[in-house]
């Protein structure tokens, strides 16, 4: 499924949607920024409540399809704008972590 | 030796939301010179936690990294307070980071680590009170 799709499907409100034909092809979930760049596939869709600088470039260097920021965590607009510069498509929603990743997990 | 090209960038220490611009710019020279996105994700990945490291522990750092055809070589040095237990610090989880450090989402004790999953070879080079050096090599 892709990004578009998946952010319809689970009702995400868009911050940051540079590139919304990408294929979605896993989910991963966590927030210390290691721990993800150690796991997380290429082309998931990650789902974390960290909103710093730093979110956007662990998404970059893993190749995350998409971000959800879970919770409507606050984020910083100058952190939206950096995701728009690096092409990171990046959602909010109202929902936490799991019941994002256990809705995702119908979708992929 | 086979041709190499060289990127170099020096990391600021004092500026935390900049710290990952390097790895970044590796990425995207790798990508225009072709390389395939696993060895990209692998050197970018590697690459940021070692900066990562130089901005929470070290002031700052260089980060050398040699393009060859079959492998790429990352090479990050610092002054910084050095390692006084290598393998202590390898350990998963094991972290010296402070608490303003952990709130960013680091520090969990994983970098050090990271880099050495995702590289092919990983050599550290410490001395307390002079400085570390890693050199990671990823096989093409």
């Amino acid at each position: 499924m892709n990004v578009y799709k998946l952010s319809e499907a689970l009702s995400l409100t868009p911050l940051a949607m540079p590139d919304v034909d990408r294929e979605v092809t896993s989910c991963y979930t966590g927030d210390l920024l290691s721990w993800v760049m150690g796991r997380a596939s290429a082309d998931c869709v990650w789902v974390t409540i960290m909103t710093n600088i730093n979110t956007v470039a662990v998404a970059t260097l893993v190749d995350a399809s998409m971000v959800i920021i879970a919770e409507n965590a606050e984020i910083a607009p100058e952190v939206v704008e950096r995701a728009r510069e690096k092409g990171v498509n990046l959602y909010t929603s109202p929902l936490d972590a799991y019941a994002l990743c256990a809705a995702i997990s119908r979708y992929l | 030796m086979a041709d190499s090209v060289r990127l170099e960038y020096m990391i600021d220490g004092d500026n935390f939301t900049s710290a990952g611009e390097a790895s970044v710019m590796v990425k995207k020279s790798l990508r225009q010179m072709g390389f395939d996105p696993e060895t990209i994700r692998k050197v970018s990945v590697a690459m940021y936690e070692g900066e990562i490291n130089m901005v929470i522990h070290a002031q700052g750092g260089k980060a050398t990294v040699d393009v060859y055809d079959d492998k790429i070589v990352i090479v990050l040095a610092d002054r910084g307070p050095g390692i006084p237990d290598i393998e202590l610090a390898m350990q998963a989880g094991y972290s010296t980071a402070p608490d303003n450090i952990r709130s960013l989402g680091f520090g969990a004790g994983m970098g050090l680590p990271n880099m050495k999953k995702y590289t092919d070879e990983m050599t550290i080079e410490s001395e307390v009170g002079v400085g570390t050096t890693i050199t990671m090599v990823v096989n093409v």
